[in-house]
């Protein structure tokens, strides 16, 4: 069902298209858009006809209010910071209310519309807090989780219904008779009949769905018993028989409705997450139109523009340079860590940043005719790979419905025939069969597990994209790394620093501090913690695309790249600094600082017993270093994007269950590849949608957690199949002699479901 | 067992509240929030006076 929705969304057009990847953003609203379809569709439902409803897709229309703005903050976690922020910003002027989400660690603040995001971003950063500006529209899904309240509320009904029905119960059970009892289960059948008939919708609803298509789902057993039940209490109370199940109708609906709920809660958690990350860019290009510049949406280029890029800024798009130079940071794209030069004629793909002078590009590729499109089709076809994975509650539910009819059917006929044909006898027992069954265990058994794991994930900086990523998670035996802004964090530190002799470094100091190039600014900073005073350098320059230079004491210094200073370039990514009269250029070298958590992750996996490979795009040189710092044998440099789909493919050819982590657009085939993946939030927007798992934060040491957490829940989960399971194996056999009791369904019922929830949360 | 028939409306409409208050919470978005809300009472702003 779903993932043939989604391929189809995919249309599988322009394949033959140049290399270059474009980032998203404006342009990116196809793909912002196609990839995020599976999240929104049930894929992961607890059973394959447990479509309860197009999960909120219809909820699009909240326009999005002027004066709302909404941030991310990915640092807030306390009491302490809700009242930081919300007085902080409530004290800047026109700003009305600001109110901060603790559980979705978002900000939304109502103000005047002088005020601008830029403001606000500032505003919060002096308050000591990172914030991304979302995209309120496309937020406004999750904002008005209709679809959530509407289950909590039939919930809320149903809870309701069943202690006052259960009250009355008790009293029957406990001996009322004649017309006590006849009294006690007319009021139960005032209550629990509308009851049923507001609170059940969702499954009766999903159970014609899949009726419909000719498939026994899991909601057609759920319906049956629900309306077997009360329509048999119903008949027999009109007759004062004995037995009534209107406790039981309502109790199944409340523990299924909770189940739901839960499965609810934890895929829209993941939509939330997704959306989150496809509103963080919110992306604009400024356009030459004539002699002016203005700045229109990425979507709305078109091949021929002119477009300008500031320093620091990304290509939006795919182009010729026209005019500048400067240099240009690859590592997204390649892995590359050392700066490209970038002059007229250089193409240039999106993604890359400008590192020096700004450009002119002319536009040779946009929007959909870029190779966006392609990367859109290649999350797709992962996408459907994935969504064909059959989790363990579609095999439970797939075993369990035909089981559970045919078990009821057969003790149907088999009383028929035994008791001469007593219909009432008969239909007694087969729904009471269909009662105790229990499938309101097995409702819960996985959603409670799949919460209770991914909020332990979400504590430690996980987001959850899908609901089977845990149970592939639990399966991986093989993980393969990228290297630049995955294990590092992609920003260069000056190394060797004692090697410097401290009067070149206080020249190199006073250069550095006039440039915005990252090994400029890196070097810069280096130089204020260990102390050095910059020397009097006068007359900087920046040179685009070469370095800075300067004048000292009447000669000529400069920093920059190697052919600028008649220097032999080293292999590794360096600086550097000549000072004239005839002194020998000084390399100043750099390297990538390892991310926070780098050591502990591939130490805890190698603990784990799993085979860790590092692949990237970057040179042997700084590759070879990291993996002997960080103890992988298996690396390998210089790979190019399709290399790295390949090993993944020929590992999995191999019968290994490969985590592919990247944040790349290199590493986006290799993702789409691997049987679960997960990304850094820095990676670019393709390599996003790519991922089953987000990690917010920096640090990367949760991923060991996580497989261990992921190969618990999967535990956890077989053993609740298999508890209820037991429960079946007692009271299906009681059930079918003929001496089920609703005092005995009930019991059944309760301890099945506390048994299944408890057990989820020994998750640790 | 005549008290029953006072009884079994009074324990009606006690649910009965119980559950129009629940729907009012949730219109209310009083739910939305559950982290936010748990930290909120830590906050030290009104403990010497209500929010006027």
């Amino acid at each position: 069902m779903a993932d043939g929705a989604f391929v189809a969304d995919a249309e599988p057009e322009d394949a033959p298209l140049p290399p270059p990847f474009p980032t998203g953003g404006r342009g990116a609203a196809p793909s912002a858009a196609g990839p995020a379809d599976p999240w929104t569709a049930p894929a992961a439902s607890a059973c394959p006809a447990c479509a309860v409803a197009p999960l909120a897709l219809a909820q699009g229309q909240a326009a999005a209010d002027p004066g709302r703005m909404v941030f991310s903050l990915p640092g807030v976690h306390c009491a302490a910071c809700i009242q930081t922020l919300e007085p902080g910003l409530e004290r800047l002027s026109g700003v009305r209310s600001a109110r901060v989400n603790l559980s979705l660690r978002r900000v939304s603040v109502e103000a005047d519309p002088g005020v601008t995001p830029g403001d606000l971003i500032a505003a919060i950063e002096r308050l000591g807090y990172e914030a991304h500006e979302l995209d309120a529209g496309l937020l406004s899904v999750t904002e008005t989780d209709r679809q959530g309240r509407d289950l909590l509320m039939r919930m809320g009904v149903a809870f309701f219904a069943m202690m006052n029905v259960m009250l009355l119960s008790v009293a029957v059970w406990s001996g009322a008779s004649d017309a006590t009892r006849d009294t006690f289960h007319w009021i139960s059948a005032a209550i629990a009949l509308p009851t049923v008939v507001f609170a059940g919708q969702p499954f009766f609803r999903s159970a014609w769905a899949s009726l419909r298509v000719w498939r026994l789902g899991m909601d057609v057993p759920i319906s049956l018993a629900i309306i077997l039940a009360s329509s048999i209490s119903l008949y027999e109370t009109m007759h004062s028989g004995h037995h009534a199940y209107f406790d039981a109708a309502v109790m199944l609906t409340f523990f299924l409705l909770a189940g739901r709920y839960l499965d609810h809660r934890t895929r829209a958690a993941a939509r939330s997450a997704a959306e989150e990350l496809a509103a963080l860019e919110v992306p604009r290009a400024r356009v030459l139109r004539g002699d002016e510049e203005v700045e229109v949406p990425v979507a709305e280029l078109a091949v021929g523009d002119l477009v300008r890029v500031r320093p620091g800024g990304r290509m939006p798009v795919d182009g010729v340079v026209t005019e500048g130079t400067s240099e240009v940071d690859r590592s997204l794209l390649t892995g590359e860590s050392l700066p490209a030069f970038a002059g007229p004629g250089t193409p240039l793909a999106a993604g890359e940043v400008n590192l020096t002078g700004p450009l002119t590009l002319r536009v040779t590729a946009a929007g959909r005719d870029s190779s966006l499109h392609r990367m859109a089709d290649l999350v797709a076809v992962a996408e459907a790979a994935r969504t064909r994975y059959t989790s363990l509650a579609d095999r439970a539910a797939r075993a369990y419905s035909p089981i559970v009819h045919i078990v009821s059917f057969t003790a149907f006929g088999v009383w028929m025939w035994i008791t001469g044909g007593d219909l009432r006898v008969a239909v007694n027992i087969s729904a009471a069969v269909l009662i105790i069954t229990c499938p309101c265990a097995l409702g819960l058994a996985v959603p409670a597990v799949i919460t209770s794991a991914s909020g332990r994930l979400f504590r430690k900086g996980l987001l959850i994209k899908q609901g089977t990523a845990l149970e592939r998670l639990a399966e991986v035996d093989a993980v393969v790394f990228d290297k630049t802004g995955t294990l590092t964090m992609g920003a260069p530190q000056p190394t060797d620093l004692e090697a410097i002799p401290p009067r070149a470094f206080a020249v190199a100091a006073a250069l550095a501090s006039a440039s915005a190039h990252p090994l400029a600014v890196s070097l810069a900073a280096a130089a204020r913690t260990a102390g050095i005073r910059p020397a009097p350098v006068t007359d900087l320059r920046e040179v685009p695309g070469m370095g800075v230079e300067g004048r000292l004491e009447g000669r000529r210094v400069r920093l920059g790249r190697a052919e600028w200073c008649g220097a032999d370039p080293a292999p590794v990514t360096a600086t550097y600094l000549c000072r004239g009269e005839g002194r020998a250029p000084l390399a100043i070298p750099f390297a990538d600082r390892l991310r926070p958590g780098a050591e502990a992750v591939v130490a805890g996996l190698q603990a784990q017993g799993m085979r860790v490979i590092l692949l990237s795009g970057d040179a042997a040189g700084p590759v070879a270093d990291l993996a002997g710092r960080l103890g992988i044998a298996d690396w390998q440099a210089g790979v190019l994007p399709g290399e790295k789909a390949a090993r993944v493919e020929a590992l999995r050819a191999e019968g290994a269950h490969v985590l592919m982590v990247g944040d790349g657009l290199n590493d986006t085939a290799a993702l789409a590849a691997a049987q679960v993946a997960v990304s850094p939030a820095s990676a670019l927007e393709a390599a996003r949608p790519a991922s089953d798992i987000v990690l917010r934060g920096q640090d990367v040491a949760p991923i060991a957690d996580a497989l261990r957490i992921a190969r618990q829940s999967v535990r956890r989960i077989r053993e609740n199949f298999a508890l209820s399971a037991l429960y079946n194996v007692v009271a299906v056999p009681v059930a079918l002699v003929g001496l089920a009791t609703p005092l005995l369904a009930a019991l059944a019922m309760s301890l099945s479901s506390i048994t299944v929830s408890l057990n989820a949360l020994r998750l640790r | 067992m005549e008290i029953l028939t006072i009884l079994i409306p009074v324990s009606l409409l006690l649910g009965g509240a119980g559950l129009a208050a629940f729907f009012w919470a949730l219109k209310r978005g009083q739910f939305d929030d559950p982290e936010g809300n748990a930290q909120r009472i830590l906050r030290t702003d009104y403990d010497d006076k209500p929010k006027g």
